[in-house]
């Protein structure tokens, strides 16, 4: 109990000292708030990304094949899928028909996709909720389009799909076969990639190169690269965010370790009287440790709290101009709160120890200064 | 009771600054008195204190305090002893800025096992005695200097040490202030309090109090014939 | 005197432990009422053929990472000179990084 009264009038003196700085250490701790709350929001959104396509895209295509040509990828003949069939293993293949429209009046760009079993009819398209937000105000009820050759074609819309799907399907435009070959003047006997199925999950890469050696001019995609590409979407080398956060960490590492370390010659004076009037070294340690301690706690729950409601509350709001880039249609980055409980360890120990470390070092010195040298000055 | 045996204080010693501030000084304080340490200025009033006060440890020779060899104590013990048994006013004021003045009174005894609402009880009861209940939770920037004196003394009472230590106590103050402390000391002396006191000031010095005035010059004690 | 600082920081401290406990609940929470969405979504993939998570729509390699090539020059290929800022938070999917790995 006396332990822990000590202690506490070691805090009540630290917050005592720390406020007498009022302006320059509030300064600091949002600084450093602002630090934490980028890195955590950065640490929330890719977690919260990486496990939500981990778990949508379980049932993506087993492997997809594409055409490429002089070194873009092209429309594939359906007689490959003939030829893919007769690969032992090879349970059914399946052509698919998608691709990019550019909606001039809008300026965004849709994916338009085709689903047989939900939209046979021609002149009638299922839209995403991004498309609905995005043209609901100008022509609601009919959809037009401008064709390959210059021809327009008025689609009504059936059916928007529900707002929750906006992360798969926000953009998305589904028409029928007959209305996408029209639109893109593409012929029967070809389709955009083809889709495979196998009997066996563990013969994938088999049959994939067994798909590329029999046609050479094909790329197969396998479903374990997609899950892939979404494990190390926003890997931590990955572009400008990185970049971005380093250069403000820099600068605050900068600005916190002149802080933390330099001892002014008042704090020395300080130390100096706190020693003379009976408190130990170790008790002087404490106050620094429970400087670097509150300053860095502090920053941590209010960086760590902030960047939670930020990305899971208001959809990641302040990151909005940089996630959105040049996309009209910005989809809605509502995501499932995931939460690494290990990334926020981690977070913990590199914002609280090596700050709260960064105080103490320095008052060791001033710590073993005689505490005579008070009686004069 | 405090000895001094053969006390030598030397600063910087083997360079070429090297300094005898204090050279072999025999000394016995009995408790229970007001002794003055008097002086010119360079005389080694300050660095004697430190050396009683167990800031600061002599070149060579022994202090005793009540027959406690304390001058080959480690740090630790030296501390403790300066918390518990000696309560000191410095030169200068030597307030901690920006923490109120019931926080400054309490400062020295926070490492220590003493509750806090008693602790804060006996340092509301001193402040009171020296008539500073009103400013207890001013900050120390807004004190007058008498005001910030009379902290101090509070402050250097707060652990109910055996033995005042006071440098220069009345440099800052006018005569009637002097006057006042001189009156605080004699009656702390006659609650049992012993008084060790610096000054080269008439007011302090030739107080009617004093029990003993020890006179300095150089680093040693004018032999008392002498002095008289 | 007011309150010990010393309490009103142990008490701002606890708050925001509370707040932190707080959020891996209310996290908990979140996840298990859009199992429901998360399964639809799951069943949208399935049926649509999706190989992608709709996130940016500005460049073809950002709308689709997973589609990309590394054949193809210019604004197709994830590494190449940026001016999408989409692209520029992410790096080319792992498949693509080791060349040739069919
Ligand atoms: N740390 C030190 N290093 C070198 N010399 C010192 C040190 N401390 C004190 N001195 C010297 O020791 C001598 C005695 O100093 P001290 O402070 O004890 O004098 P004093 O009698 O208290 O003087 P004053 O009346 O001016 O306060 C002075 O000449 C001073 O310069
Ligand atoms: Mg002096």
């Amino acid at each position: 109990m006396a332990r822990i009264e000590r202690q506490k009038r070691i805090i009540d003196f630290t917050l005592s000292s720390l406020l007498r700085r009022k302006g320059k250490n509030l300064a600091l701790i949002a600084a450093y708030s602002w630090i934490v709350f980028l890195l955590a929001s950065v640490l929330f959104i890719t977690e919260a990304i990486r496990r939500e396509a981990g778990l949508v895209l379980q049932d993506a295509p087993e492997i997809i094949v594409q055409r490429l040509v002089a070194g873009r990828q092209e429309s594939i003949p359906v007689a490959y899928g003939e030829k893919i069939k007769t690969i032992t293993g090879v349970r059914s293949v399946k052509g698919r028909l998608w691709g990019y429209y550019y909606d001039p009046t809008n300026g965004a760009n849709y994916t338009l996709v085709v689903e047989e079993d939900r939209l046979k009819e021609a002149g009638r398209v299922i839209i995403g909720e991004g498309v609905a937000r995005n043209v609901v105000g100008e022509s609601y009820g009919t959809m037009p389009f401008v064709g390959y050759d210059g021809a327009y074609y008025f689609f009504e819309v059936a059916e928007t799909l529900p707002a929750d799907s906006s992360l798969v399907a926000a953009d998305l435009i589904i028409v029928s076969a007959t209305d996408f070959r029209a639109l893109f003047g593409i012929a029967e006997s070809l389709v955009t990639d083809i889709v495979v199925e196998v009997r066996n999950p563990r013969e994938f890469e088999t049959i994939a190169a067994k798909i590329k050696a029999m046609l050479p001019d094909t790329r197969p995609v396998l479903r374990d690269e997609i899950l892939r590409t979404y494990d190390t979407l926003f890997d931590w080398r990955g572009g400008l965010i990185v970049i971005i956060l380093l250069g403000s960490l820099m600068a605050f590492i900068i600005f916190a370790w002149d802080k933390a370390t330099g001892l002014s010659a008042e704090e020395k004076r300080e130390i100096g009287i706190l020693k003379a009037l009976g408190w130990e070294t170790a008790d002087v340690l404490m106050i620094k440790f429970w400087e670097g301690a509150t300053v860095s706690l502090l920053a941590f729950f209010n960086g760590v709290l902030l960047a939670y409601a930020h990305v899971f509350l208001t959809e990641s709001s302040l990151f909005e101009p940089v996630l959105k880039g040049w996309s009209v249609l910005y989809p809605r980055f509502a995501l499932t709160p995931y939460i690494n409980a290990y990334q926020l360890w981690a977070l913990f120990f590199l914002t609280v120890v090596p700050y709260t470390v960064a105080t103490i070092i320095p008052s060791w010195r001033a710590a073993i200064i005689d505490p005579d040298s008070v009686m004069r000055t | 009771m405090i000895r001094l045996h053969h006390i030598r204080k030397v600063f910087n010693q083997g360079k070429p600054s090297e300094f005898t501030a204090i050279n072999g000084i025999d000394l016995r304080i009995d408790v229970g008195k007001i002794t003055v340490l008097k002086g010119p200025s360079g005389s080694g009033k300050t660095t004697l204190l430190s050396l009683i006060g167990c800031m600061a440890r002599p070149t060579s020779g022994r202090i005793f305090l009540q027959d406690r060899e304390i001058t080959s104590l480690p740090e630790r013990f030296l501390t403790t002893i300066r918390r518990s048994t000696f309560g000191f006013m410095f030169q200068q004021f030597n307030l901690i800025k920006g923490l109120t003045v019931l926080e400054n009174v309490m400062l020295p005894a926070y490492p220590t096992d003493s509750g806090y609402s008693e602790l804060k009880h006996r340092a509301l009861h001193l402040l009171e005695t020296f008539s500073l209940s009103h400013k207890s939770s001013a900050k120390i920037e807004w004190l007058s200097g008498g005001e910030a004196q009379r902290v101090t003394i509070a402050r250097a009472l707060v652990n109910e040490p055996s033995i005042l230590i006071a440098d220069e106590p009345t440099a800052h103050l006018d005569t009637k202030l002097s006057k006042t402390f001189m009156e605080i000391m004699t009656r702390l002396n006659q609650e049992g309090t012993s008084i060790l006191i610096a000054s080269h000031d008439p007011m302090v010095f030739a107080h009617e109090a004093i029990d003993r005035i020890i006179e300095m010059r150089d680093g040693k004690m004018v032999p008392t014939g002498a002095a008289a | 005197m007011r309150t010990r600082k010393s309490h009103l920081l142990l008490v701002y401290l606890t708050l925001n432990l509370i707040a932190f406990c707080g959020m891996f609940v209310q996290a908990a929470h979140q996840r298990s009422a859009s199992q429901a969405v998360l399964q639809r979504n799951r069943t949208l993939v399935r049926q649509l053929g999706l190989t992608d998570l709709c996130l940016f729509t500005d460049a073809r390699y950002t709308r689709h990472p997973a589609m990309a090539d590394l054949h193809t020059p210019f604004q197709d290929y994830p590494m190449s000179f940026e001016h999408f800022p989409s692209g520029s938070l992410m790096p080319p999917p792992p498949h693509l990084r080791s060349h040739g790995a069919h």
